[in-house]
């Protein structure tokens, strides 16, 4: 399972939506633990792939090293990545299965369609190698309540 | 030196995101930690004892690849090695080449 904010939920999404059309990537921060993957931060990242954004991401390396500084000062582990599929569907491809090498972690893939989020799903990189490692549907629970609790809060 | 390991091989190194290994060169700190931690070697090095090509290694801010001297190159105490797997991918769509081919 991957527990996601709203918050965070909506932003990774909207990240999609504005670099339409090409694909958005960036890193999810968390604790996992035998319940999933819980996501407390995500952090946008650049695409290094200007050649070819519209169908493929890269994060430099220099830039991993830097978010992977950043989530130890704050006393998380990088969980997972999320990028965007425009106009293409939600689900992993093989250069999307080829390029995965964070066994444990989530993959999440949002669908943007003619500029608008479509689906978004998640994916878990299981196995214990390069040589038997394999994407899972991963189920993921988008926590609303502190949300709707801040929404509540402007009115 | 620290070595800082990424989420995907900790359950190598019972769960130490941090592991302090001696070594004088990248190489020697490499040999330390796979003798440390044995099942790291398939992890991190191909058949022929190269690093595989998705993991990038870097020695404080510097790319291992970029450097002068690769594995040879020396390291203190106080230097920190950062190992991080590769992170890309890509739909693969293939763009149509005129508007006709988007209505087929």
């Amino acid at each position: 399972m991957l527990h996601i904010h709203y918050k965070d939920y909506d932003a990774m999404r909207s990240h999609g939506e504005e670099t339409y059309p090409h694909e958005c990537c960036g890193v999810l921060l968390g604790k996992s633990d035998a319940m999933g993957n819980h996501v407390r931060q995500i952090v946008r990242a650049g695409n290094t792939r200007t050649d070819s954004a519209h169908n493929r991401y890269n994060i430099a390396p220099q830039e991993l090293v830097k978010i992977q500084r950043q989530a130890r000062t704050l006393g998380l582990d990088i969980v997972g990545f999320y990028h965007s599929h425009p106009d293409h569907p939600a689900h992993w491809s093989p250069t999307d299965f080829a390029e995965a090498h964070w066994i444990g972690c989530s993959y999440v893939i949002t669908a943007v369609e003619n500029g608008k989020a479509a689906i978004t799903n998640s994916f878990l990189l299981s196995g214990t190698s390069e040589e038997d490692k394999k994407f899972e549907d991963q189920p993921v629970e988008i926590d609303v309540v502190e949300y709707v609790s801040a929404q509540k809060g402007k009115e | 030196m620290n070595i800082h390991i990424p989420t995907p091989l900790r359950s190598f190194t019972s769960g130490a995101e941090t592991v302090a290994v001696p070594g004088s060169t990248v190489a020697e700190v490499f040999t330390n930690l796979t003798s440390q931690y044995p099942a790291l070697q398939q992890q991190l090095f191909n058949s022929d004892g190269k690093l595989r090509s998705f993991v990038n290694v870097y020695v404080n801010d510097e790319d291992l690849r970029y450097l002068p001297e690769k594995e040879s190159t020396s390291v203190a105490a106080n230097d920190e090695l950062t190992i991080i797997p590769s992170i890309a991918g890509g739909s693969n769509r293939v763009l149509p080449c005129c508007s006709c081919c988007s209505l087929l």
